[in-house]
């Protein structure tokens, strides 16, 4: 293989599973003595004395510092390096971020605590929704939801009371073909059906088919915009203007906000309710794959229907939870909501001001135009739509020698970069869906384009090349198929 | 590929194979080969009642879910614990592993299904696209 | 803007690339009449110090340095500094879902670990990488519960907290879950008789909690008993994690709805937490959430992937078995880290040291007010004053303690009573501080009544 310049092997540790270290005797940990009688569980406890914590571990400190500093460095990571997956918005998870997460008052905060000692959380609360409000051009916003799709269910239920409450709550969702899956999946957790909207050949809602199929039994369309594809909906207030006309709601994925903020606001281009990706678009780090938060923002009408509580002004002028709040779709979840992915979206902001997020979704949409650019040509690009923060490629060029967007990804680990979206969106056969975001420099972008090329021309010359890969992995096309035929799902002793 | 004459086959790519008033039922190579490998078959219990054209199950692969739609309407008398256990075997011998056994309702909803020949006419301008 | 790896330079060469004149060119998309024209109406840009001085001003505003007696599904434990440590590596916090196996190994493989102990400590056969929280898990564990018998209605305990019934109350409002609540004894325990009246051939499942949210533990067998015999199934929601370190887990159960906060993660005024679903092997098909098995690689090396994801919502979209895509997975990393320090002895002595400390507390309070709630309890327990405990907690919030969570909001008929926790950090002088204002209240409560009967008398 032409020599990545972006990686090389390097000695890293093995580790097994913890399990495999432990043995009686060992111990991390060390309590203070109880300043307090001791009791006599027994007695006190009876036949809900527990009586084995059968092979929970026993180790040391040092061995758990290495035991998961060594995990750690089989990961591939932001810290270490661009991942183009589209849809995700990877970018840089600020460290302040994480320290004023931390301060005490705010991270041993409980929940309950009286308000008088909580109008730190409070004033958080209240100066991220005014922030977030500011930025979506929209009215009113729960932070509630934990997550998108936790945001789609909410948005979704007050979708359905608003409806209740004109007297018919309508029968179904629509869908564009192109959506991402939580949107079909959170549709029906709410009791409504599903019906497809076609995309055109320009890779947007088909507007006549939208027309044809909008009417009294539709609650809303559930929109993505710009959509997987990184198009702009063109036609958007057309789309708005269909739905409204009969009375529906325009529902929008902000899982694409990193195209927007700054440069436009959904709530002046006709949606009325939108989730949003506080760990896509707000920088609070995924983590492996949580913790996110997926505040709702929404247009006055459906204000009365916010879940409960509120944060209200009181006439003293402090902070508190309203709670008496009749019309409310009830609570989605315990307490009031992510709150440590609140600071941290915060921390960002206010980091960005005004200037700095407008630059930062120019930085967004200049880099993915850079890599459409550099990748064109050597992958087939199936809509020449013009796009915006995220591109879309297939792999149609590569299948005459047999290779897939899945092969080519795992070559691309191999030239030291984490896969983008494989097979998604669903519309594009065979898809390479990129999204670089504004933290990329163009030295790592430049990198990564003269992988993909460099990919391509092996698929070329030699394709076993990249249906081998990855070969500098720890490990390399794990058996998914055995591990769902004969789920393993914990260990076990011998 | 060919495949087998003494039965009928549906345009989902299951096929049924009729004695009498009972029939058995199970899914074609086609079916097997867009799948995958097949990790999981789920079928409907004994005494279920299946309706034409509706569907029974599901057979996933590691990516994907697929439906399984009734060929005709009955009730099942009899369902293939080992899949439960060997779902690969359905990828091995799709035309051998049967996935369940019913009583006919409307033996005459049978004529609609298509022949052996017809059915590999189909899966060929389908392969075709 | 700092966060920015570009140069006027790098932008100008770029867009030369691209053919275009200015970046508002690549922007031609959006109609004209919805491009901004002027900035957001957002504070300015900070500095870093300004924004730590923002945050530290909002710290001493929320409460820095008080004490606490709150539980209620939030629980003030000790966290071994070693988990910040450990989960603050970039390889862990900005590490994606673990979709690419072969570069993800250690998010995998931790999971792996998290789903193992969790089995472990709850007594059941599976479970899964996270769910949002301990409210959240038992609504999807109710759900799973409908999905599984086919029936549809859920016989839930007012014992269970508050706050989840109306979560499951918003979940099973649109998918035709009627629900009936079964009230409690004054054993503080699910009411036995008036379960099996509530319980029919259609429930699909009875939820309780245990230690439910008075902090007494259920007769899990009892209720079980009830709910099999009827063909339902069993849900038991556990808040307080510490209690599985002494308090026999409810292996009754079908399935096990968790909140693993008290583990390692910090309240942080409510969240993130780290809700776990936990359930025998056979209903592992039906069960949400992402779930990580062990399986070898071409060369025969173990490792872990993600599986079973056809049950998920990128795969099964409208028939998915939730809509979860984002799970808990760093704060799941925490609870991990957490039992892995304290581990097979330390967990127990743990537990052991709240219910010594609860025990002290309620003994002495027991002198002073009513401790209601005669079953066996871990560590919280509710008294019940002569004056109303807003009044009680606002004399302790004086002395930078915050007291017991008054009780009449959720439950009015329970009076002036209030929900007190003590936990391995509550100090003994916190705890004679506080019965010692108790005790003062009570007196002067007694005092004020003797006069008024006085006064009558008179």
């Amino acid at each position: 293989m032409k020599t990545a310049r972006k990686a090389a092997l390097h000695v890293n540790q093995n580790e097994g599973l913890i399990f495999e270290k432990s043995s009686a005797g060992k111990a991390a940990w060390k309590l203070p003595p109880l300043d307090v009688p001791e009791v006599d569980t027994a007695e006190l406890l009876g036949s809900n004395e527990r009586r084995d914590l059968g092979v929970m571990p026993e180790v040391s400190e040092i061995e758990i510092i290495r035991h998961f500093t060594r995990l750690s460095t089989w990961n591939y990571a932001i810290d270490l390096g661009m991942y183009p997956l589209g849809s995700c918005t990877m970018k840089y998870n600020p460290r302040v971020n994480e320290a004023v997460a931390r301060v005490e008052g705010i991270a041993n905060a409980h929940p309950y605590q009286p308000e008088k000692i909580s109008q730190g959380a409070l004033r958080i609360i209240k100066t991220l929704s005014e922030c977030l409000i500011e930025i979506t051009g929209m009215d009113a916003i729960t932070l509630q939801p934990a997550a998108g799709a936790h945001g789609e269910m909410t948005g979704l239920l007050m979708v359905r009371a608003y409806h209740q409450s004109k007297g018919n709550a309508r029968k179904k969702i629509l869908i564009p073909d192109s959506a991402h899956g939580t949107n079909p999946a959170t549709a029906a957790m709410v009791n409504y059906a599903v019906e497809n909207l076609k995309s055109d050949s320009r890779g947007m809602v088909d507007i006549a088919s939208l027309a044809a199929q909008m009417n009294e039994d539709v609650a809303a369309l559930m929109l993505t915009n710009p959509n997987t594809l990184g198009v702009f909906e063109q036609d958007i207030h057309k789309i708005a203007e269909i739905l409204h006309a009969k009375g529906g709601l325009l529902y929008m994925d902000g899982a694409n906000m990193n195209a927007l903020v700054g440069k436009a606001r959904p709530g002046d281009f006709g949606v009325d309710v939108m989730h949003l990706n506080l760990h896509k678009t707000f920088s609070t780090p995924h983590g492996g794959g949580g913790p996110g938060s997926g505040p709702v923002a929404i247009k006055k009408g459906l204000e009365p229907f916010l879940p409960a509580p509120v944060v209200i002004t009181k006439s003293d002028g402090t902070l508190g939870f309203e709670y008496d709040r009749p019309h409310s779709v009830g609570r989605v979840r315990a307490f009031y909501g992510n709150f440590g992915m609140f600071v941290r979206a915060l921390a960002y902001i206010q980091a960005n001001g005004p200037d700095g997020l407008r630059q930062t979704t120019e930085d967004a949409v200049l880099n993915a135009n850079y890599i459409r650019k550099g990748l064109e040509g050597t992958y087939d690009l199936p809509y020449s739509t013009p796009t915006m923060h995220e591109v879309v490629f297939s792999d149609k060029l590569q299948l005459k020698k047999g290779v897939r967007t899945m092969d080519i990804a795992k070559r691309l680990i191999d030239y030291g970069f984490h896969p983008y979206t494989t097979a998604f969106p669903l519309i594009v056969p065979g898809a390479l869906m990129i999204e670089p975001t504004e933290s990329e420099s163009k030295e790592e972008m430049d990198l990564f384009v003269e992988a993909m090329k460099a990919i391509a021309e092996e698929v070329e010359e030699n394709p076993q090349t990249v249906l081998d890969a990855p070969v500098s992995t720890r490990v390399s096309r794990l058996d998914e198929t055995a591990a769902a035929r004969k789920p393993v799902l914990r260990w076990k002793p011998a | 590929m060919s495949y087998p004459t003494d039965r009928k086959y549906t345009k989902e790519h299951e096929w049924i194979q009729i004695n009498g008033t009972t029939a058995t039922v199970g899914i074609t190579d086609y079916a097997q080969q867009s799948l995958g490998d097949i990790v999981f078959v789920e079928v409907p219990k004994v005494g279920a009642e299946l309706a034409a054209g509706k569907t029974f199950g599901t057979v996933e692969s590691v990516k994907a879910v697929s439906d399984l739609y009734a060929p005709a309407s009955g009730t099942v008398t009899e369902v293939n614990g080992d899949l439960a256990i060997s779902p690969e075997k359905v990828n091995k011998d799709p035309h051998g592993s049967w996935m369940l056994k019913l009583t006919l309702k409307n033996p005459g909803e049978l004529d609609g299904l298509l022949s052996p020949a017809d059915y590999e006419k189909f899966v060929n301008e389908e392969a075709g696209h | 803007m700092r966060y920015l790896p570009k140069s006027p330079a790098d932008r100008e060469a770029m867009l030369k690339a691209i053919g275009a004149t200015t970046v508002d060119d690549l922007f031609a998309p959006i109609p004209a009449e919805y491009r901004l024209k002027r900035d957001l109406k957002i504070p300015r840009q900070m500095a870093e110090s300004e924004i730590v001085d923002f945050f530290r001003q909002r710290s001493r505003e929320n409460g820095e340095g008080y004490t606490s007696f709150l539980g209620a599904g939030a629980y003030s434990h000790y966290r071994p500094v070693i988990i910040d440590s450990l989960i603050s590596r970039g390889e862990f916090l900005t590490a994606y879902t673990p979709y690419q196996a072969e570069i993800s190994q250690g998010t995998l493989q931790s999971i792996f670990e998290f789903q193992t102990m969790i089995c472990e400590l709850t007594g059941m056969e599976v479970a899964n990488a996270s769910m949002y929280d301990g409210s959240t898990a038992a609504a999807e564990a109710v759900m799973m519960a409908v999905r599984l018998t086919g029936r549809r209605s859920v016989v839930v305990a007012r014992s269970l907290h508050p706050e989840y019934r109306e979560v499951l109350a918003t979940y099973a409002t649109h998918q035709g879950m009627p629900l009936s609540v079964v009230g409690f004894s004054d054993t503080g325990r699910v009411n036995l008789k008036e379960l099996e009246k509530s319980v029919t051939a259609d429930t699909a499942c009875v939820l309780v909690q245990s230690p439910n949210f008075f902090g007494t533990i259920e007769d899990v067998d009892a209720v079980a008993e009830i709910a099999h015999r009827n063909g339902a199934m069993l849900v038991v929601s556990i808040a307080e994690a510490v209690s599985l370190g002494i308090v026999e887990p409810p292996r009754q159960a079908d399935i096990i709805a968790m909140e693993a906060q008290s583990f390692g993660v910090p309240m942080g005024f409510g969240g993130p937490y780290c809700g776990v679903i936990a359930t025998r092997e056979k209903f592992v098909r039906q069960m949400p959430g992402r779930l990580v098995g062990q399986t070898t690689d071409k060369q025969g090396r173990r490792g872990f992937v993600l599986t079973l994801a056809t049950r998920e919502q990128h795969i099964r979209r409208e028939k998915a078995t939730s809509n979860i895509c984002t799970n808990q997975a760093l704060v799941a990393l925490m609870v991990n880290i957490f039992m892995t320090v304290y581990g097979k002895v330390g967990l127990k002595e743990l537990a052991k040291q709240n219910l010594a400390k609860a025990a002290y507390a309620a003994s002495h309070f027991a002198k002073h007010g009513k401790l209601l709630f005669a079953a066996p309890r871990f560590n919280e327990f509710v008294v019940q004053t002569s004056e109303d405990p807003g009044a009680i907690n606002k004399r302790l919030l004086g002395h930078k303690i915050v007291g017991g969570l008054p009780l009449k909001k959720f439950y009015p008929e329970l009076g002036n009573a209030s929900l007190w926790c003590c936990t391995e950090l509550t100090t003994r002088s916190a705890i004679d501080t506080a019965v010692g204002l108790i005790a003062e209240s009570e007196r002067s409560e007694r005092s004020a009544k003797e006069e008024d009967a006085e006064e009558v008398a008179r």
